[in-house]
């Protein structure tokens, strides 16, 4: 990974970058190739160039690519694997990634959780079970390092022609037109040029694309550093995620201790304002501190950096025919797992608006919505990690007292409790969008409009236990439930799936989650988004919902 | 028969604690207490029964 597109992780941007100590090498290389548009005589112009073959850049190529959308990606490294990094992925990215075609491997290969307890000084003081509804195909979170998933979308995109995944390009120069970029490009071969309809920019914390348009973030930037040291450590602890107020070994500051696979254990320490960045990630301190933690177990350091968080986005997300996304756009604090994972749920709802409208099927009204929605996402995650990062590392004396007296209260007060913020985990936003229809009635259950559709166990067609979600097509779908009658006629551009014809719901799962009586319909986005829903069948409110929902009611962006 | 509430009864406990939070963000030790101490007379009014009270101050000695 590059020292730019290295920044879409869950966290923001080191401190010093030179001062990060890499124990391991890199793991995975990949070989630079001369590309064709270097020695074309014209310039050569394609649909899409993403810059940034993170997981969010690697992840926008891949949904544009399977949505027929020809994609050139370009990164200015030639290899993945400086640390962990970004370790939790949330149960939406999983099902993201399962659409894209890897989640059943990165689950298979990943840590999954969902039990967390917090500790003040030595006690234990609350421990919560995610408790992830069941009957779904993905887990509410697994651990995995970042390099795995990277490497497991490389290979992926590595397998789809329309990705043109290019090493050590990188993006040196842009001029915007009216519709196109002009790229400057420089590889080992020197530089060329090259135009696209739309730049995707991935790039990261440090995003060069953000730097060359000259904007600027506005938000925070918390002042405490904090220490990440990635071990290798045979323990048998339970697989958990472990925080700590004041703990013995840690004095006056916090600590996180999570599993990840292959004995790595992510640890994560609180180091107060004042600490000496590089004095704090020389190995034999770290080691000194660790030991403090570990005890006389025997560990292994794989990964040291030194952090300070920030929260801040962009004014605007898009800016002509450049569109951010992920940490080029929006960064937040590690707590609570809502960079990359965000940065993935960017990456999904822009895919298929922009597939859309690059094949003419939506107007670029459709485009703007990608920042309305997204937006709405990153403030979310802002305002809940700086809470995060506001009770774990208290601004003064006095807002430390008030943080103090929450968990000294706890074990005896339920109120307290529920508001020790230790980080509040990633979960989907719900778009109050413009592309949702409103509802005409009530509907209970756990669907909600604007959010991703829950999974549900169904049984298909052939007798086999399956899922709903992985039951959706690419495009919209309605999704019937059967009253009798025969299943009603899909308006044009819109799958139908019939449950009761197409599915069976065997445990009412379905009905019970979408809340859907016979003869409910329900209008699915292409990103699995419910935008509308009805008590019965109506075939022009559900052409005009997918109208809706496609930008028709929005103007140009 | 206990009649204080210790159950959490805000929506969003996030939210609640921010606005303490905020409520001193700039102050120092003292100029904190002093707030505490006018917050901890303006509720306690509010509440305004003296066994809610005084299982509050219990709890709070005693947590």
């Amino acid at each position: 990974m590059s020292s730019s597109t290295a920044q879409a992780v869950t966290r923001s941007t080191p401190i010093w970058r030179s001062a990060d100590h890499r124990v391991t090498s890199d793991r995975y290389r990949f070989a630079y190739r001369r590309a064709s548009d270097q020695d074309a005589r014209a310039v050569a112009r394609r649909p899409v160039v993403v810059v940034g073959a993170g997981p969010v850049g690697l992840a926008t190529s891949i949904d544009l690519a399977l949505r027929g959308v020809a994609v050139v990606l370009i990164d200015d490294a030639d290899r993945i694997g400086e640390g962990s990094r970004g370790i939790c992925w949330s149960k939406r990215t999983l099902e993201i990634c399962d659409r894209l075609g890897v989640g059943e491997s990165l689950v298979a290969q990943g840590v999954t959780w969902k039990i967390g307890k917090l500790f003040h000084g030595d006690d234990l003081v609350f421990s919560f079970d995610l408790l992830p509804e069941d009957g779904h195909k993905m887990p509410a979170f697994i651990n995995l390092q970042q390099y795995y998933l990277e490497k497991a979308l490389v290979e992926r995109a590595d397998a789809i022609d329309a990705v043109d995944l290019r090493w050590k390009n990188r993006l040196v120069g842009l001029r915007q037109h009216n519709d196109h970029v002009l790229l400057t490009i420089d590889t080992p071969d020197g530089p060329y040029s090259l135009e696209a309809d739309w730049l995707i920019a991935a790039d990261g914390a440090r995003s060069s694309t953000r730097d060359l348009l000259g904007l600027n973030f506005s938000g925070v930037t918390f002042e405490d550093k904090f220490l990440i040291a990635d071990i290798r450590m045979a323990a048998d602890l339970p697989t958990e995620r472990r925080f700590w107020f004041d703990p013995p070994f840690h004095a006056g500051q916090s600590a996180l201790m999570h599993r990840q696979p292959d004995n790595v254990w992510r640890i994560d320490l609180q180091l107060g304002p004042d600490a000496d960045v590089a004095e704090e990630q020389k190995p034999e301190r770290v080691t000194a501190r660790l030991k403090r933690m570990l005890g006389e177990r025997p560990f292994e350091l794989e990964w040291i950096s030194v952090y300070r968080f920030n929260c801040r986005r962009l004014d605007r997300f898009i800016h002509g025919r450049v569109i951010f996304v992920g940490d080029a756009a929006h960064q937040v604090s590690p707590f609570g797992a809502r960079g990359a994972n965000s940065g993935i749920q960017d990456a999904e709802n822009l895919a298929w608006k922009l597939a859309l409208v690059l094949k003419g099927e939506a107007s670029e009204g459709l485009i703007g919505s990608y920042e309305t929605e997204r937006i709405q996402a990153a403030d979310e995650n802002i305002t809940h990690s700086t809470r995060s990062t506001d009770f774990i590392a208290p601004h003064s004396a006095a807002e430390r007292a008030l943080r103090n007296a929450v968990l000294a209260l706890a074990p005896k007060a339920e109120f307290a409790r529920r508001m020790i913020n230790s980080g509040r985990l990633s979960v989907a936003t719900v778009y109050e969008s413009s592309l949702s229809t409103a509802d005409e009635s009530p509907f209970g259950g756990s669907a909600r409009l604007g959010a991703p559709l829950p999974d549900c166990p169904i049984r298909n067609a052939d007798g086999s236990a399956g899922y709903l979600l992985e039951n959706l097509g690419d495009g919209f779908t309605m999704l019937t439930f059967k009253n009798g009658a025969p299943p009603p006629i899909a308006p044009e551009g819109v799958a139908r799936l019939s449950v009761g014809v197409d599915i069976d719901d065997p445990d009412g799962a379905v009905a019970r989650r979408l809340d859907a009586t016979p003869g409910a319909v329900c209008l699915l986005r292409p990103d699995h988004h419910l935008c509308a829903r009805w008590r019965s069948y109506d075939r022009g409110k559900i052409g005009a919902a997918r109208d809706r929902a496609n930008g028709r009611n929005l103007g140009i962006a | 028969m206990a009649k204080l509430i210790t159950a959490s009864q805000f929506a969003d406990p996030d939210a609640a604690y921010v606005a303490l939070v905020e409520a001193r963000r700039g102050l120092d030790e003292q100029a904190a207490a002093a707030l505490d101490a006018r917050l901890a007379l303006i509720l306690a009014n509010h509440i305004g029964d003296i066994e809610v009270l005084k299982e509050a101050i219990a709890l709070a000695k005693n947590p």
